[in-house]
């Protein structure tokens, strides 16, 4: 891991929303599931599953693809309830640069705010200032520029961006891979190419030439969308995720307590296809899923954000 | 070598792997532990941060939890730091139903004492029997003990809470110092582990 320098500290005055709180905070959640839950029900279905973290929203991606129109940040009271109902820390989604909702999301105690593709952007240009919370971010990315650009405005933690709410997992991959061979790739840079190859990514230069170094991202990365399987979320976590988001996977299947619980077992031992074939077993029906390759360009999440 | 001990880091869930670096960087030869046949195989244990209700139900999910607490009786040192010092905890104050602990220190623990993610925070904390001032405290979500028993020893504490406890061979803090780059509560617990070797 990347050794972030000490903050002046000192007993009298404990330092709130470091850097190193902010990421350690994501590296608490590692080798887990986290899920989306729409109400406090779910919530403890989730809990009692074995998730490691919830997200609150209203609808889950699956249903924000059928109902159409802008989708927004939660009802806080509904956020509040799910607060109330588990002790494992809550997300919640802003959309892309709406730094209000992200402000009114850190009111209410949140514990990771998600800056998500998957509600309608608020800005085409900018994402929000995360260094200006106390709560961590966590943001969608294609690609390692688009993660570092992420990063460097402050995010604490990384995901995939695949196609949310379609049940399929080919987007997730692509993103993980991307991001994976363009690691591969600048470690085996020299120092003069770091900064051509900062210049490529869009990246600050400072970013590029520690990601060379560590041979990772200085963040958390997490796989996001499309996983409605245990054989799903191992692939993500066997191709280099730290951890999983399921979405409309879970409820949307036809015994979500079972399913969640399988997932989180999957995820664990990713690498053991033993514990992954009894994890698959008689989970009833899986939800149905959507083609990305028929979904118009206008409907794909992953386009939203630079 | 005979005499450079093999620390497993439970690995069910939770930050594993900068506990592997901080263990190898104290010399010891450190190794993620998921099943019971590779517990069998350590001198002792490291059980990471992380969420602590689904560490405890994938430890018993997986058949984990029973010879914890036997190599635990039998003296194995372990040390546990945030979710591992709540695994650690004879009691917790607060359980989710059916949370199961493995116990080892004669402790009641508080879980997301210091409050949620907002009011995390690092702080600089003495810690008895840690030469060289005071280590870098990083406390997540973290759990304090509301309460030991005669047999376990207070070896830091911060705001008026305990977050640090010593009982014999098993050892637990509520802050991370995995996420550090100071290593010296992990030599501690290397040189705990040598001394039953």
């Amino acid at each position: 891991m990347s050794t972030l320098p000490s903050t002046p500290q000192s007993a009298e005055s404990p330092a709130t929303g470091t850097a190193r709180v902010k990421r350690g905070m994501a590296e608490q959640l590692k080798g887990g599931v986290i899920m989306d839950v729409v109400d406090a029900e779910q919530a403890k279905i989730a809990e009692d599953a074995g998730a490691v973290a919830v997200m609150a929203l209203e609808r889950v991606p699956a249903d924000i693809r059928k109902d159409g129109g802008v989708a927004r940040m939660s009802d806080p009271n509904m956020i509040e309830e799910i607060i109330g109902a588990v002790s494992i820390p809550v997300m919640a989604k802003s959309r892309i640069g709406h730094f209000v909702e992200a402000q009114v999301l850190q009111s209410l105690g949140v514990d990771y705010i998600d800056e998500s593709e998957v509600l309608t952007p608020a800005d085409e240009v900018n994402h929000s200032d995360k260094f200006a919370f106390t709560t961590p971010f966590v943001c969608g990315a294609t690609n390692l520029g688009e993660a570092l650009r992420r990063i460097a405005e402050g995010a604490a933690m990384i995901r995939s961006k695949g196609e949310a709410g379609t049940g399929n997992v080919v987007e997730a991959v692509r993103h993980l891979r991307q991001i994976k061979n363009e690691i591969a790739r600048l470690r085996g840079f020299d120092n003069n190419e770091l900064y051509a190859a900062a210049k490529d990514l869009r990246a600050p230069y400072e970013l590029v030439k520690e990601v060379a170094e560590l041979g990772k991202l200085p963040v958390v990365l997490f796989s996001a969308g499309g996983v409605a399987t245990p054989a799903d979320a191992a692939l993500m976590r066997q191709l280099g995720a730290e951890g999983v988001f399921v979405g409309s996977g879970i409820f949307k299947s036809g015994d979500p307590a079972k399913r969640a619980a399988a997932i989180v077992k999957a995820t664990t031992f990713y690498d053991d296809p033993k514990v992954i074939a009894d994890a698959s077993r008689n989970l009833g029906e899986a939800m149905v899923g959507i083609n990305c390759d028929t979904l118009p360009e206008s409907e794909r999440y992953a386009n939203r954000g630079w | 070598m005979s005499d450079t001990p093999v620390i497993g880091v439970l690995a069910l869930q939770g930050d594993v792997r900068e506990h592997l670096i901080a263990l190898a960087s104290a010399d010891a030869l450190a190794r993620p532990v998921r099943r019971p046949e590779e517990l069998a195989e350590v001198d002792g244990l490291v059980i990471p941060g992380g969420e602590s209700t689904t560490m405890s139900k994938l430890a018993v999910l997986f058949g984990m939890m029973e010879p914890l607490r036997e190599r635990i009786r039998a003296g194995m040192p372990v040390y546990g730091t945030c979710a591992g010092m709540i695994l650690l905890a004879e009691k917790i104050l607060d359980p989710r139903s059916g949370q199961e602990t493995a116990g080892g220190i004669d402790m009641i623990v508080r879980r997301n004492a210091f409050g949620r993610q907002n009011e995390s925070f690092e702080a600089a904390v003495e810690v008895a029997g840690i030469d060289g001032g005071p280590v870098e405290g990083v406390f997540i979500r973290a759990p304090w003990v509301e309460s030991v028993g005669a047999g376990a020893e207070v070896i830091a504490e911060h705001g008026g809470h305990i977050v640090a406890v010593r009982q014999r061979n098993v050892l637990a803090t509520s802050f991370h110092p995995e996420l550090t780059g100071d290593h010296r509560v992990h030599a501690l617990f290397v040189d705990m582990v040598r001394a039953v070797k």
